[in-house]
């Protein structure tokens, strides 16, 4: 490390020294200028400060991007129910458990969760369970600490089918980050 | 004993003074009238006037084949022409039309003059040889539809007591525009006209019991809010709570409403004023209730509710509050619509999978299931005078509305337009201006 900064001295002394006594020379014809004692070595390219600027910001675009990637993965990644049920079973609150860290993480960040349902049974009900679905992981959410004034809850009923060839695609809670 | 025997005597003298009996009220639709509906008589040698006649009489027979009380006579099995030998009951040979099968006949004249048009219709009993209605209409040529419906109204009107369908409009969703909208059309499916804009996504349209204000659910806001809507453009409201506003249903003669709401957090029943403002919650369990239906005379209330672990039909008792549950077969029973004219009550059942639509009365009992193997049948709903029946289904792809009898005979389909029809939902007889 000293060294290192030693060097860094050098580099900071000599190279202007150097330009000093070009530029000395295209004026007039000098007389000879006293050579500074130290020695010149040949001029090193340091890219430390470089090398810091540049992991610096690949760690930042890791960050970013591992940001970006949590903040898809929140979106993308749904909860899914029983046939007219809006139970959240085991499988539905792991993945709400990893929401509520992403939204203590972002604390910011406002969300709408949006309730479906599958295309079979008729509209009016659908609407209205799609709503209980809604509500019911805005509840759970609201369980594990996250306010309830971040989530706006929505329902879609069976109008907005994910997949026309799956039902159990269908049932399910979906998120949107405000 | 002697009490007895009067008023027996009272009852008999009460059948002989109804003039026609002609319609079997408890299964009216499966003993059809056999009518004749011979081409009308041009009264005039213009090809506008005969071609108005062949329209006219066309219009007449369809208009009076859509109640399902009639079988309207093949034309080319009829032995005499009251368009060429005339019109009136001197010029008529009654046998003729008894050999063909006709227990009543209807014959007709146009004539137009001066851009305008004069109709006459008259209505014959074949066995009495008489003359039952003789009606004459004027108007514009444009009137040529209201002036048929007035005169089939007469006819029904005769034969029920009941002035009928025809001036009724039926209201329903489609996705022709791109995105699921609300339309009106008549009775028979004819003029459908777009009533709403850029909704997003409208459900479950309810009539007024003037038929001025039509509630309906719509996404026009992003969200689901149900919309009171009146038809002549006047001030209407909008019921927005945080959650879902669903599924209006008017109380019979009053202007007020019950709707589903579930800003408290679960979705119940509420009772409003027709200007949008809660009177009072009218279900008190936790769990879905949505689609509330009422009774002739708002008494009652039919609705769904999951409150037993299923989605099952239930009808309340509006002065007492008291709940009963009427539906007990099948795991998914939804989509209630009481009749406007007595305790029958149609809705939709899901069984393996098939969707169809179910009867039941208000006592509870058996359901009588009306469609079966024809896809997925869903949104019925009454015509004003409890005979037909309209509801959507799927028998042919995509979403269409159909209309079928009271007992489930006659299935048609009412119209089709570009995009997928659903949710239909019958006025009231007459709509007031």
């Amino acid at each position: 490390m000293r060294k290192k900064n030693w060097i860094r001295l050098l580099v900071l002394l000599v190279i202007p020294g150097m330009l000093f006594t070009v530029s000395c020379r295209k004026k007039t014809p000098a007389p000879s200028a006293p050579e500074p004692a130290i020695v010149e070595e040949a001029p090193m390219i340091d890219t430390s400060a470089e090398d810091e600027a540049r992991a610096r910001a690949q760690a930042l675009e890791e960050e970013r991007l591992a940001e970006e990637a949590a903040r898809g993965s929140f979106v993308s990644e749904k909860v899914y129910f029983e046939f007219d049920s809006s139970v959240i079973d085991a499988a539905a609150q792991s993945i709400l458990r990893s929401k509520a860290e992403w939204l203590q993480n972002n604390r910011e960040a406002t969300i709408i969760i949006e309730g479906h349902c599958d295309e079979r049974g008729t509209n009016d009900y659908n609407l209205a369970l799609g709503d209980r679905r809604a509500n019911s992981v805005k509840t759970y959410l609201a369980d594990l600490g996250i306010a309830p004034s971040r989530m706006t809850t929505i329902s879609y009923g069976e109008e907005r089918l994910a997949d026309p060839t799956d039902h159990s695609k269908n049932r399910r809670a979906q998120f949107v980050i405000e | 004993m002697f009490l007895a025997l009067i008023i027996v005597v009272i009852e008999m003298n009460a059948s002989f003074s109804a003039e026609y009996d002609y319609i079997n009220i408890s299964n009216p639709f499966l003993n059809k009238i056999p009518i004749a509906v011979p081409f009308f008589r041009p009264m005039a040698e213009g090809s506008a006037e005969k071609k108005m006649a062949r329209e006219a009489s066309d219009l007449l027979s369809e208009t009076l084949e859509f109640t399902g009380f009639f079988k309207i006579l093949n034309r080319g099995a009829f032995l005499e022409e009251p368009s060429e030998k005339g019109i009136v009951a001197s010029r008529i040979n009654f046998r003729n039309w008894r050999t063909v099968g006709a227990e009543l006949l209807i014959t007709g004249g146009i004539l137009i003059h001066n851009d305008k048009v004069d109709m006459e219709f008259r209505l014959f009993d074949t066995f009495k040889e008489k003359l039952v209605i003789g009606k004459r209409y004027k108007g514009s040529p444009d009137d040529m539809r209201q002036m048929v419906r007035r005169f089939a109204r007469e006819i029904i009107y005769r034969l029920t007591g009941n002035i009928g369908i025809f001036e009724s409009k039926i209201a329903f969703v489609s996705s022709s525009s791109g995105t699921k909208e609300l339309y009106i059309c008549d009775f028979d499916g004819y003029n459908p006209k777009k009533i709403t804009q850029k909704s997003n996504m409208t459900f479950a349209p309810a009539w007024s019991s003037d038929g001025r204000y039509l509630a309906f659910t719509s996404y026009a806001r992003g969200r689901p809010d149900l919309f009171i809507k009146n038809l002549s453009g006047k001030r209407g409201a909008v019921i927005n709570f945080q959650g879902v506003n669903l599924t209006p249903s008017w109380v019979p003669g009053k202007f007020e409403l019950a709707a589903s709401l579930s800003f408290s957090g679960d979705q119940e029943i509420y009772l409003l004023t027709g200007t949008g403002k809660i009177i009072k919650r009218l279900t008190n369990q936790w769990d879905i209730d949505v689609s509330p239906s009422f009774s002739p005379d708002g008494k009652k209330m039919a609705f769904v509710s999951r409150r037993s672990g299923s989605p099952q039909i239930h009808v309340m008792d509006m002065s007492s509050g008291n709940v009963k549950r009427i539906t007990f077969q099948g795991y998914y029973n939804t989509s209630p619509s009481w009749s406007p004219v007595d305790d029958k009550i149609v809705y939709v059942g899901m069984i393996n999978n098939e969707i169809n639509i179910y009867m039941i009365e208000e006592k509870g009992g058996v359901a009588i299931q009306l469609t079966q193997q024809s896809g997925d049948n869903e949104f019925p709903t009454w015509s004003p005078d409890g005979s037909l029946i309209t509801f959507s289904s799927t028998r042919e792809g995509k979403s269409r509305i159909y209309v079928m009898t009271a007992f489930g005979t006659d299935q048609r389909r009412l119209l089709t337009m570009p995009g997928e029809q659903s949710s239909p939902r019958w006025s009231p007889a007459e709509i007031k201006d």
